[in-house]
């Protein structure tokens, strides 16, 4: 059977779909999420030179990962929207955003509280965390350029730009650790492998696929209200069932 | 070429362009985004004089004092080429221990000692059990002791 995957690409099909598959992702997202901090706090030991300070790993690893992933995402929606006109793919960039925003946010926070207690600073201007302090700002620029932009289809192309010029951060965030001399550790999770316990891995992972879950559960559930927004003049908003 | 090719064309350039010169600038940035200098570099003499900044590297073994008062502490900082004397007033952070990760920040004396205010310990990217941590060390103590030449370098 052929899978004619452009159907879904008209924000009219893609609404039912997103509908469809938001409950799957939220209630997978809890489970994980559940999983992962039983394994993170109860079951992964202390770590030798940290204590059980160390356990902020299982939030802050994944929402930096999270951020920069999405922040890509986010920069390749928006790249199609700009190339081939598709309206939906503006919407999900749109969408994207304000959750990459706030795993950017809950890592510079989670790392600060990190900070304090083991290097001696709530905030070090060191490479790796400077730069993700841009790629927050990258992020808040772009919701606030696309706000304040009456037309959403100009809004769309002017922000697109935003997103694909700051998508260079995100390489200089990850090698930051590597090129310069930073007070931030060295990435723990390498293309050669992992300088981690089995256990403290096991919850990083678990906690990582919780935080994915729950970031496809939100902007589906994000990109809904923005195609009812945008769409509310089409026919086919006006015969939903919950419109009518 | 239709539009959308020429949008796609555009943005791929334009991209390329953005990062090739991101990529400059960082260039000539690159000893400014460092965020310390190792001891061999301020014997080189690139950190700069008369003004605070910041000398990274390792405590050296054994080389820890405290001063009578219990608060001022000597310690050096070593990259296992060159080492520098540094002199803190001050609690150093929970993670401050000989053979593990320093950053202080601080101006040179005319002695050759750095007078640190702020001292950060910088720790590793491995993280492991304690019991994990004793294996490892007895099987490098084994080692050396069994063959002192190859020694791993305490970090």
């Amino acid at each position: 059977m052929a899978i004619n995957w452009f159907k879904y690409s008209a924000p009219s099909t893609f609404y039912g779909l997103a509908g469809k598959l938001i409950p799957w992702f939220a209630l997978s997202a809890a489970i994980m999420f559940a999983v992962g901090l039983y394994i993170g706090f109860v079951v992964a030991p202390m770590d030798a030179q940290q204590g059980e300070f160390y356990r902020i790993v299982f939030i802050h690893v994944a929402s930096s990962i999270l951020s920069m992933f999405l922040y890509l995402i986010m920069a390749g929606y928006a790249a199609l929207g700009l190339i081939f006109n598709t309206r939906l793919s503006s919407m999900m960039a749109t969408a994207i955003a304000p959750t990459g925003a706030l795993f950017a946010f809950i890592s510079l926070w989670t790392g600060a509280l990190w900070g304090k207690p083991m290097w001696g600073a709530w905030w070090v201007w060191d490479a790796r965390l400077t730069s993700e302090l841009i790629l927050l700002f990258l992020y808040l620029g772009f919701i606030a350029l696309h706000a304040s932009i009456d037309d959403p289809r100009r809004a769309d192309r002017a922000s697109a730009l935003l997103a694909i010029v700051g998508s260079v951060n995100v390489p200089i965030i990850y090698f930051s650790v590597k090129w310069w001399n930073t007070l931030h550790q060295g990435s723990t999770i390498k293309f050669s492998g992992t300088s981690m316990h089995v256990a403290m891995q096991q919850a990083m992972f678990v906690t990582l696929v919780a935080c994915w879950l729950y970031a496809i559960a939100v902007v589906l559930a994000r990109v809904r209200s923005i195609i009812l927004e945008r769409e509310r003049h089409t026919k086919w908003i006006a015969e939903l069932p919950e419109v009518k | 070429m239709k539009p959308r090719q020429k949008r796609f064309v555009f943005i791929a350039v334009a991209v390329a362009a953005l990062a090739m010169a991101v990529g400059l600038v960082l260039n000539a940035l690159e000893s400014n985004v460092n965020l310390y200098f190792t001891p061999t570099q301020v014997f080189n003499n690139e950190a700069p004089h008369g003004r605070s900044f910041r000398i990274g590297g390792v405590v050296q073994e054994g080389s820890v004092k405290r001063a009578n008062d219990g608060l001022t502490v000597n310690f050096v900082i070593t990259d296992t080429h060159k080492s520098i004397t540094v002199v803190y007033k001050g609690i150093l952070p929970d993670l401050f221990k000989e053979g593990k990760g320093v950053v202080a920040q601080g101006k040179m004396e005319a002695d050759g000692m750095m007078r640190a205010e702020e001292v950060l310990a910088k720790h590793d990217e491995n993280y492991m059990p304690p019991e994990a941590a004793d294996a490892l060390k007895q099987a490098q103590k084994i080692q050396a002791a069994s063959n002192p030449a190859a020694a791993p370098v305490a970090r």
